[in-house]
């Protein structure tokens, strides 16, 4: 921290002394090794399976992964089913996600109720919550409602537990410090604890969304007609495997769409959380 | 010091806790404090450590009420947080998430101020403490000394009439430590503050201070009050030179039996 004082100038131009070889290192070496790797698996994909006489209904060639896409766009409705999960899963994460926060926030405030409930939640943390769908089923019927229950569950948890732990490691005495200028409770709630335990939201909303997708899938694989969970299971009895692994590919990128949004968010949001290359990371712990 | 001076008055405070065994007697952190403050007075309380020194500081905050006796600002009871009292700690407790600027506004946030106020009075603090180019800064792009001096402006903004510091520089390195303690000596006496520092640091207290208390431990309470007598109180490293110093340095010493002491 100390050493910072010297050079004020070093925490906005990090890479100033770094010589050009560890900068083109840095900025295209890593990402060109990757994506040669996806070649190379690609390219493999495609030739050793029939090398080997794997035949394709286990394990398709990537031309008939790509082919089967097309047939599915054009008489499947795969658009359609695309559109249901992925809008089925943002609206469970999102509803989820405000659920977990509310709940761990309420909890952080109220310690007294937090220890009343706190052997429930752990063991409905643990219950595998997916297991759920076939109740929900039952309970609700062939609809949206029985995935759309079992994502939120799936997202609540990580979400309410990290917002719990946040509100439990606060500082005190930037509690202290706060109710010494006079302030109300709803300012302190506001203006401290909330911003303070944002880090610990954000990373919350991160498992959450990778989540998600897991939930409307499983709620889509024990009932309905609608959705990539569903293809997969009518290609599974078609034994359409390339059907199958095409709809897997579609749910990973949803997936990976929602992760980066929340990821981007959290960079914009924690921008005063020195990263490792602009501070020393002991100076902010 | 007359009575009608005292800005801040301490009349025989005692502070117990209840005792974690149910059944043994409380636990009692403070008793028999009696001391006053006057106006633009610059007093040091220094004792071992657990001697209740935070005890008294969230006494005078507000953030805590005696069990016995009284804490009174202006010869009013202190009975909750209240706007003329200004403290800092070893941490310095600025919020990551601000820049220096927001920062200091913040204790001006629970007031009703325009925002154009607030910026004015955040600004002439940071110019008064010197940081006036890192405002825009976060926590953690600024060393820890200019921390502890955003610190310093945050309280200075609300106006207070006492500040109170509870070891402010021992988080500190040693050079740092002098140069920011010269910095708070000239901040504090051109605005003309009462000031109460709560120190384990023997030096620091006589660089600093008109008057020094010396606390006991188990309960804490005053065993001795010494006059500093010294010149140039905006200048803690001369003072700290001069031969007067180092004879209350060593009378502190003996008086906090340092070389009796055994375990630290």
């Amino acid at each position: 921290m100390t050493d910072q004082a010297t050079t004020p100038a070093a925490p906005s131009t990090p890479s100033r002394e770094a010589p050009a070889r560890a900068t083109w290192a840095g900025g295209y070496a890593v990402p060109a090794a990757s994506l040669a790797l996806a070649v190379v698996v690609l390219v493999a994909w495609q030739y050793l399976p029939p090398l080997f006489g794997v035949p394709k209904y286990i394990i398709p060639r990537v031309s008939e992964l790509a082919a089967e896409f097309v047939r599915m766009w054009q008489n499947e409705n795969l658009l359609t089913h695309f559109i249901s999960t992925a809008s089925m899963s943002i609206l469970g994460f999102i509803l989820g996600g405000l659920l977990g926060a509310i709940s761990g926030y309420a909890l952080g405030l109220l310690p007294t109720w937090e220890k009343v409930l706190s052997p429930y939640i752990l063991a409905l943390q643990i219950a595998p919550k997916v297991a759920f769908a076939p109740l929900f089923i039952l309970w609700f019927g062939y609809n949206a409602w029985p995935k759309l229950i079992v994502t939120i569950l799936v997202v609540f948890f990580p979400i309410l537990v990290n917002v719990l732990q946040a509100m439990r490691v606060m500082d005190r005495d930037m509690i202290n410090l706060a109710r010494a200028y006079n302030m109300s409770r709803s300012k302190i709630f506001w203006k401290i604890m909330v911003p303070f335990s944002m880090p610990n939201l954000l990373a919350g909303l991160r498992i959450g969304a990778t989540l998600a997708v897991i939930g409307i899938t499983v709620g889509e694989l024990v009932g309905g007609e609608i959705g990539l969970g569903y293809l997969i299971s009518f290609g599974q009895g078609q034994a359409n495997t390339a059907m199958v692994f095409d709809a897997i590919i579609l749910l990973t990128i949803i997936g990976i769409v929602m992760y980066w949004a929340v990821t981007s968010i959290e960079t914009r949001v924690l921008h005063y959380v020195p990263r490792a290359l602009d501070a020393p990371p002991t100076a902010n712990p | 010091m007359t009575e009608a001076s005292n800005v801040l008055k301490l009349e025989d405070v005692a502070r117990r806790f209840p005792n974690r065994t149910p059944g043994a007697p409380p636990f009692t952190a403070v008793r028999n404090l009696s001391f006053g403050v006057n106006q633009g007075e610059f007093v040091s309380i220094v004792g071992p450590s657990g001697c209740g020194k935070s005890t008294l500081l969230n006494l005078v905050a507000g953030l805590d009420r005696p069990s016995e006796g009284t804490v009174s600002l202006h010869g009013v009871e202190v009975s909750g947080p209240n706007s003329s009292v200004g403290f800092m700690l070893q941490k310095d407790l600025l919020l990551p998430w601000r820049t220096v600027l927001h920062n200091v506004e913040f204790g001006l946030e629970a007031r009703n101020l325009s925002a154009a106020e607030r910026r004015e009075r955040a600004m002439r603090e940071l110019k008064r403490c010197r940081l006036t180019e890192f405002a825009d800064r976060y926590p953690y792009q600024i060393s820890g000394g200019q921390r502890q001096r955003a610190a310093l402006a945050r309280t200075l903004a609300i106006e207070p009439d006492v500040v109170l510091l509870d070891e402010p520089f021992s988080a500190l390195d040693a050079q740092t430590k002098l140069v920011l303690q010269k910095s708070f000596a000239e901040t504090i006496v051109g605005s003309g503050l009462t000031t109460l520092l709560i120190t384990h640091d023997l030096s620091e207290a006589v660089a600093m201070s008109d008057r020094i208390l010396v606390m006991s431990d188990g309960p804490g309470r005053i065993v001795e009050e010494i006059d500093v007598g010294l010149p140039d109180r905006d200048n803690p490293i001369a003072r700290v030179a001069t031969p007067r110093a180092s004879e209350i340095v060593a009378h502190l010493f003996h008086a906090l039996h340092i070389e009796d002491r055994l375990d630290a």
